[in-house]
């Protein structure tokens, strides 16, 4: 097994470090405190091809993989969360399933756009009584002529009112399924502005501040036949297929944001003095660091190895990449909740006060163990791979 | 129309400077970036391309892991990377570089060469001018604009006080400062492309018009006596509260036999 990465992959680490410190740093503390969609980050992003890193030249993106594009949200996720999961959601949840499930014209049509960042991309499943639940789905598409005609809300969508295309999960009929009755979900693709397609409350959240979190609601929203995006009835499948690369982004944002926070501490910590010495002189101080570090080299691995895994799929290998993902969702966010932490503990008061990044990792971190699948989901998922 | 952009791979003195036991720089043990002057006269070519239209051909002398830095500049959208390195071309002061390069350049197509105003590490600003001496072109020096105009460039060349519009006729050579642009980032396509872009290397053997007695250490006129980093300075001296500052200062000065 080879730990050596080849030098492409050592140059778009240099460039997404270079590009972080440079663009998205001076701007963290103060998206986060003004609760802002930093437009002028992604305007920037949009430039240098980071919004469609994974996507294929002749679809006008980057021709790279998606190792590469992990490592984006990674260094972007060192300095900030919400410029991780804005690159993330979008990539993963929006371009994804396009390029995966949309026919040539949808393709054609949409992907282009989104790849370049002249789009943004956004993906509404969970709904006030649906998660990960996709039988609670109450959001109803019905065909009227050439039409769909959709009715219903979608919560927590991340880049809800910044995106520009949305993929919609929804209840397409009933239908019986080993003598029960079960609701079809289907898959769409919305444009924003689409009459009867409106948002709701922004969500006033803990941490990713500047992630623009939303509500989006359908009255009435006619939409056309050919928006459905797979085949109908097939909508769960995408979406879960979707999640599953959408884990590995998210695990990139949790190891980036681990990683971030232990680099600041470890400064931190060389500099603050007390009873005469640094701080980095106890051994406890050494001892916690040491821990730290070890997790987050672990976390590192399993996320570098589920996006291996889904670039071994994408260049059409017959292999599954949803265990992987999973677990390094799970262990990377875990570690990003306990990294923050443990950071904070280490800053002391300071630690505790937002002048100090730390403040804004721990926050940011705990989201990781929530979104796009629970730590709880994800020990589902494994396990059911276990014991099936 | 044809740019030949010249960089150079320099220690990225952020890291901070080493030396080898016998004085000069250990190259090998410091982090190498690209020479922000030639950055900047990259950025410049490749605003020309973006603009008129061109094919822009980086070139650098030096060890082959100066390949680095060709790969970087086609990751920023350089099309062709150029290396030139031998051996027998080690060692080279400014006189025998500018030769070195104006014969490897002797080899190639350009309209225009851009090279930057001078790198961090030597801080000669003679390579430039020395190129355009030897290939017999006419030179425009700190340049922090540059205009196409037919076959003519137009360059605002920065001085502390003002600036001069300078009009030549291609080819040419400019010298770039850092001041000239703020240098793109590359991309990740770019970067993809570049590690797999064929990089031309050029040897002692094709160089044109060059003579043996101009290369390498031996045909560096200049001979390094001993080079150092930075002497700390000593502990300054706190004159005591209640001293009379003039007195204070005037008897330090005759103990020290200055007055």
């Amino acid at each position: 097994m080879d730990f050596t990465l080849d030098k492409k992959y050592e140059m778009a680490q240099t460039l997404f470090k270079d590009f972080a410190q440079n663009e998205v740093k001076p701007l963290a503390q103060e998206i986060d405190e003004q609760h802002r969609f930093p437009r002028e980050t992604v305007d920037k992003m949009a430039k240098y091809g980071f919004l469609g890193i994974p996507v294929s030249k002749e679809l006008g993106g980057q021709g790279c993989d998606i190792l590469t594009y992990v490592m984006c949200v990674e260094e972007l996720s060192k300095v900030c969360g919400t410029t991780g999961v804005i690159v993330s959601a979008h990539t993963s949840l929006c371009v994804d399933p396009i390029v995966t499930f949309g026919t040539p014209e949808q393709k054609a049509k949409y992907v282009p756009d989104l790849a370049s960042g002249k789009k943004l991309g956004a993906f509404g499943l969970t709904e006030p009584g649906a998660g990960t639940d996709a039988q609670g789905q109450q959001t109803k598409a019905v065909l009227d002529g050439d039409e769909w005609v959709l009715n219903g809300s979608k919560c927590f969508i991340t880049n809800g009112k910044e995106a520009d295309v949305y993929i919609v999960i929804a209840v397409t009929g009933i239908i019986e399924k080993r003598g029960r009755k079960m609701k079809e979900i289907s898959a769409f693709i919305v444009e924003k502005g689409t009459p009867g397609f409106t948002f709701g409350t922004k969500e006033n959240k803990m941490g990713i501040c500047g992630s623009s979190t939303y509500e989006l609601i359908f009255t009435d929203c006619r939409i056309p036949k050919d928006a459905l995006l797979g085949q109908k009835g097939k909508g769960f499948n995408i979406a879960m297929h979707t999640l599953d690369g959408g884990r590995i982004g998210i695990a990139a944002q949790a190891l980036g944001i681990a990683e971030g926070a232990l680099e600041t501490t470890v400064n931190y910590v060389k500099e603050r003095k007390q009873f005469g010495r640094s701080i980095a002189q106890f051994q406890n101080t050494q001892f916690v660091l040491a821990d730290l570090a070890t997790k987050i080299e672990a976390a590192k691995l399993l996320v570098y190895k589920a996006a291996r895994k889904k670039d071994e799929y994408q260049s059409g290998a017959k292999v599954s990449y949803s265990v992987e993902a999973a677990m390094a969702k799970l262990y990377a966010a875990e570690v990003a909740m306990e990294v923050t932490t443990k950071c904070v503990q280490l800053h002391g008061g300071y630690g505790y006060i937002k002048e100090y990044d730390v403040e804004r990792m721990m926050r940011d971190a705990k989201i990781t163990e929530i979104y796009e699948g629970t730590s709880e989901v994800q020990r589902m998922v494994i396990s059911a791979n276990l014991l099936k | 129309m044809k740019i030949i952009v010249c960089i150079k791979q320099v220690p990225d003195t952020k890291g901070g400077v080493q030396f080898n036991p016998d004085g000069t720089l250990n190259r090998g043990a410091m982090l190498t970036i690209m020479n922000p002057d030639d950055k900047a006269g990259l950025e410049a070519a490749l605003r020309l391309k973006d603009q008129y239209g061109a094919e822009v051909t980086v070139l650098t002398m030096g060890l082959p892991k100066a390949a680095d830095v060709l790969q970087e500049a086609i990751a920023m959208g350089a099309d062709k990377g150029v290396l030139v390195t031998d051996r027998v071309l080690g060692g080279a002061d400014t006189w025998a570089t500018s030769t070195t390069i104006a014969g490897a350049i002797r080899k190639l197509d350009y309209d225009l060469i851009i090279t930057g105003r001078q790198a961090i590490d030597g801080d000669t600003a003679q390579v430039g001018p020395q190129i355009a001496e030897h290939l017999g072109l006419p030179v425009i020096s700190y340049a922090q604009e540059i205009k196409v105009d037919g076959d003519s460039v137009i360059v605002k060349r920065q001085y502390d006080d003002g600036y001069h519009m300078v009009k030549a006729q291609m080819p040419c050579l400019i010298t770039a400062l850092s001041e000239l642009n703020d240098p793109r980032y590359m991309t990740p396509g770019g970067i993809f492309d570049a590690v797999n872009a064929e990089i031309t290397t050029l040897g002692r053997a094709d160089l044109v018009d060059v003579d043996d007695s101009n290369i390498g250490l031996n045909g560096s006129p200049t001979k390094i006596a001993r080079a150092s980093d930075k002497v700390k300075k000593g502990q300054g001296e706190m004159a005591p509260e209640d001293a009379d500052p003039v007195s204070y200062i005037v008897g330090k000065l005759k103990d020290k036999h200055v007055i």
